[in-house]
């Protein structure tokens, strides 16, 4: 393949958190009964009106100004007109020509390297129903939940070059959101959807090649691999003399493919035009410093936060404060127990994984950060050692029990008494001249076996370190 | 003696306990019954529910309970107003079975005030024509001569209050449909100030335009339902935050320094000139009440048809895109979904529907948007600019209502020569401002309507006007003798 320079914009779709939906009072709850959070309203029934939900407004303005957002005083609402079951109205109330924001950016590090992504703009839209293909049934059926909860449209510039850098811009992207506190962005509920704009140009041409829409890539790995094959395709279509076709494709995850869907030709005109059924929304300046204000701090604020006050690695903060929840977690726990640095690895490591295996999020668990402190201190004042943490900790994922707790229960305490553990040492020895020969011989490994001994005898309770220094000292 | 009452007069019977909103309502349902197989007002009658609210309204008021501001009139609503539990078709056969599971905003305002809903009355499908004549069902005769339309598209609701079927009826005006058939019929039609009214629940044919108003036998009637029904809404957006006046209050306070602009683009070539003459004599009773006039001239005027062709059919092409056969109304079965929809809509609609869907498509469409229906919108601010200019000299500007009096039935075949009966009604919806027409005089028998158009939210100047003129114009109690039969007029 001759060398192409990669060039992909993304659009993304937020579903917002409001209690109710962006034109009527439904509510919005996700995974109801079919058509149980509906109204006239929402299904569109003749004479009904829109009336625009101001929380609806003050969340996209939030996620708007987290992402850097210039926001206009001026903005209106359009109607999208298009024919499709699950659009009741045959028209999406979306914004055309004045979003609700513009000209934003986010920050990504690729390769150690900060890059800025530029938000061409924010605009807020009204999601349609879902619908629901019985089988191999002749009919289709419509469920209008989802009807009318409002949706942040997040449209980027073509910045990203590479699908890596689109996947990575997608999780900063979910990361800010979430951290705007606006949107579950659950990419697997549906909460946060992306479709791409991908083209080839030869390396140091400045003009854009022509474009593909890319559909249905449903998860972040999704988003990588799709476009990674599109590349490869545009690439092969270039190389062969062919001309990249401008179409919207479709990225069906198990055949590993993109598919053609619709051509330029094809497109739907939505003949957008101003919907007369909404006034124009004047956004006051006052209200804008207002929700500005009561942003909380961001990620990448976080991030370099951590790393200078609380001197954890640059990657472990990058990690720990992806996720909002994860940060507080960490951030709480770190507060009451010294070691930062520790508090991070475990929450990386052992409880990354059990959260996983458990299918839940880290404030959906029965671990709190009290708990994992006092873990924490159990383990550093020598009571347990780190092998019974592990256990200790998979206790508490399964009781929610507290450490102490759980150490007294199950006897769990490390064994540090000298007077003790020198008599296991004393026994061990003498049962085993012939490691002990081992050792004094020059064979390290045998110091090992010795251990191993000590610790079968006491249950794994003994304070291996110590078990270490009383046999060098008797062996020595 | 019930075709001789008026909603005041009703309700003063009412209240002295001279007769009781059954026998009213009786009254009326008797009407209906012998009128309306000549002139076809009703689409749908609701005896029994009607009968039933008559019996509460009296119910009420021999409990002394405290009853609303029209407790047990008897009046009826055009067929794109939800009424709910009772069927709503706009005319159309694509809602024939449509019943809607909630009110407007109006009919919950009216239920409030005790009316008494009689039943829901004709119009164009959709409200898309000026004589009825679009109705999917049957065409409303015009009481004063059932040769001739009662005028559209709230044909049904003139011809029912002119009929002396209900002694009020609301409408939709998006062009002139209130006041056309006002004029036509010879009573009272008001559009309000865009916002004025909710249009909630009010089936929407072209949004931005729309209004509901009440057509009456006389202006003390209109300023009675106004206060009823002219009531700030949550539910509908572009409803106005203004407070709802007693529209009685200042009826009989005169015209004496009231200024009176005459547009004379509306007294141009295309209007008759026995409607000129009548409406230019009405004047002159207005000023030998103290009232002043002048000349005066709102330049673009004729822009009015093109600009409302453009954007009535863009937003009814959207509006009307819901009737899809998905949810509700008719549904044609085919093989597939695009079949199916097709189907729907291609028999579902009449022709006029379909040529506005069709315009209005057209105008939206990509490549035609700015020259058509952005070109359309900024010629709309010029219109309202002329309306803003001559009202800082003039209180209200006088016009006729239509360019003629009521027109035969299936006279006019051509669809343009129909969209000129609005010529003088359409600038005003574009403008946003309020208007009533008002009898003012009969041409061989049929009534002819004088058009005041007012300042936003200044519906009060205009019935206070129209009050002087009709105690003062000798056509007050004129009605048509024997409704429904042919020249059965003066």
């Amino acid at each position: 393949m001759s060398s192409y320079e990669t060039v992909i914009g993304l659009e993304v779709h937020v579903e917002l958190a409001t209690k109710s939906k962006i034109f009527c009072s439904c509510p919005t709850a996700f995974g109801k009964d079919a058509n149980t959070q509906v109204c006239p309203v929402c299904l569109g029934f003749p004479g009904t009106l829109p009336v625009l939900n101001r929380r609806a407004v003050e969340y996209a303005l939030k996620a708007a100004l987290a992402l850097n957002c210039r926001i206009p005083s001026f903005a209106k609402f359009d109607r999208k007109n298009y024919f499709y079951p699950d659009l009741p109205k045959a028209y999406q109330i979306s914004q055309y020509d004045l979003p609700l924001a513009l000209d934003g950016y986010l920050e990504i590090e690729v390769e150690g390297k900060v890059k800025r992504i530029g938000i061409t703009r924010v605009h807020l839209e009204e999601d349609a129903g879902k619908l629901v293909h019985a089988g191999y049934s002749d009919y289709s059926l419509a469920d209008y939940n989802r009807t009318g909860i409002p949706l942040l449209e997040i449209v980027s510039e073509p910045d990203l070059r590479s699908p890596e850098e689109a996947r990575v811009y997608l999780e900063k992207l979910r990361s800010i959101v979430q951290y705007a506190g606006v949107s579950d962005v659950k990419m697997e509920e549906g909460s946060l959807r992306c479709d791409a704009n991908i083209s080839l140009r030869p390396v140091g041409s400045s003009a854009f090649g022509t474009r593909t829409e890319i559909k249905n890539m449903n998860s972040f790995k999704a988003v990588q691999r799709g476009l990674e094959f599109e590349v490869q395709r545009q690439g092969a279509e270039l190389d062969a003399g062919r001309r990249v076709v401008q179409e919207t494709r479709r990225w069906d995850e198990d055949k590993g493919h993109t598919f053609s869907m619709r051509s330029k030709e094809e497109a739907h005109d939505y003949r957008y035009f101003p919907d007369p059924d909404l006034v124009p929304v004047i956004i006051d300046s006052v209200w804008v410093e207002e929700i500005r204000r009561s942003l909380p701090e961001m990620p990448d604020e976080r991030r370099k936060r951590y790393v200078a006050e609380l001197g954890i690695p640059e990657y472990d903060a990058a990690v720990i404060t992806a996720a909002p929840a994860m940060a507080d977690f960490f951030e709480e726990t770190a507060a009451t127990s010294r070691d930062a640095k520790a508090v991070a690895n475990w929450l990386m490591g052992d409880i990354t994984r059990h959260l996983k295996a458990l299918g839940l999020e880290i404030r959906e668990s029965k671990l709190t950060p009290s708990h994992l402190a006092e873990l924490l201190k159990l383990q550093n004042d020598g009571t347990i050692s780190v092998t019974m943490a592990k256990t200790v900790l998979e206790e508490i994922f399964t009781t929610g029990k507290r450490a102490g707790e759980i150490v007294s229960e199950k006897g769990l305490f490390q064994i540090s008494d000298q007077e003790a553990l020198g008599a296991i040492v004393d026994q061990v020895v003498a049962e085993n001249p012939k490691s002990v020969d081992d050792y004094k011989g020059g064979k390290d490994k045998a110091l090992g076996f010795l251990v191993g001994q000590v610790m079968r005898q006491t249950r794994g309770k003994a304070n291996p370190e110590l078990v270490n220094t009383l046999l060098r000292n008797r062996l020595g | 003696m019930f075709a001789d009452m008026t909603v005041a007069s009703a309700l003063e019977t009412l209240n002295r306990r001279d007769i009781s909103a059954c026998e009213l309502a009786a009254a009326a349902l008797q009407q209906i019954k012998e009128t309306d197989e000549a002139i076809h007002a009703f689409l749908t009658v609701t005896d029994n529910k009607a009968m039933a609210e008559a019996e509460e309204a009296d119910r009420k008021r021999a409990a002394g309970e405290a009853v609303g501001a029209l407790a047990g009139i008897p009046m009826a609503l055009k067929d794109n107003i939800c009424t709910r539990g009772i069927r709503t078709t706009c005319a159309s056969r694509i809602l024939d079975n449509f019943v809607p599971p909630y009110d407007a905003a109006v009919t919950e305002l009216l239920r409030q005030s005790g009316a008494v809903l009689l039943g829901k009355t004709n119009l164009d499908e959709f409200a898309m024509g000026s004589s009825t004549e679009n109705s999917a069902y049957f065409t409303t005769r015009n009481p004063w001569d059932t040769t001739r339309v009662a005028g559209g598209s709230s044909g049904g609701s003139a011809a029912a209050v002119a009929a002396g079927q209900a002694l009020f009826a609301l409408g939709s005006d998006t062009g002139g449909s209130i006041r056309q058939p006002a004029a036509f019929c010879g009573v009272v039609g008001l559009k309000p100030t865009y916002g004025r009214v909710s249009r909630y629940g009010l089936v929407a044919f072209a949004s931005s335009l729309d209004q509901i108003g009440p057509f009456t036998r006389d202006v003390r009637d209109c300023a009675l339902v106004m206060s009823a029904i002219a009531v700030h809404d949550r539910r509908d957006s572009t409803s106005a935050v203004v407070e709802t006046p007693d529209y009685t209050a200042h009826l009989e306070d005169g015209v004496k320094g009231i200024r009176i602009g005459v547009p004379r683009e509306y007294f141009a070539e295309g209007i008759e000139q026995g409607v000129k003459d009548t409406v230019r004599q009405a004047l002159a009773v207005l000023v030998s009440l103290g009232a002043e006039a002048e000349e005066i001239s709102l330049p673009h005027t004729e822009y009015g048809i093109p600009i409302y062709y453009l954007i009535a059919p863009a937003e009814a092409s959207s509006n009307l895109a819901r009737y899809d056969g998905v949810q509700y109304g008719f549904r044609a079965y085919a093989d597939n979904l695009w079949e199916q929809y097709k189907k729907t809509r291609s028999q579902g609609f009449g022709p006029e529907v379909k040529r506005r869907v069709m315009l209005g498509t057209y105008a939206l469409s990509s490549g035609y948007y700015d020259a058509y229906y952005l070109k359309a919108l900024q010629a709309r601010t010029l219109v309202k600019r002329d309306f803003d200019e001559a009202f800082t000299g003039y209180d209200v500007l006088l016009t006729p209502t239509t360019p003629s009096v009521a027109f035969p039935v299936g006279a006019v075949e051509d669809p343009l020569t129909m969209y000129m009966n609005d010529i003088c009604t359409i600038p005003v919806n574009l403008a946003g401002l309020p208007a009533l027409s008002l009898p003012c005089g009969y041409i061989s028998g049929l009534p002819v309507g004088m058009q005041l158009i007012g300042k936003p939210f200044d519906e009060g100047t205009l019935l206070r006007v129209a009050y002087a003129y009709e105690q003062h114009s000798g056509l007050k109690k004129a009605r048509p003798e024997n409704p429904g039969q042919r020249g059965s007029g003066l």
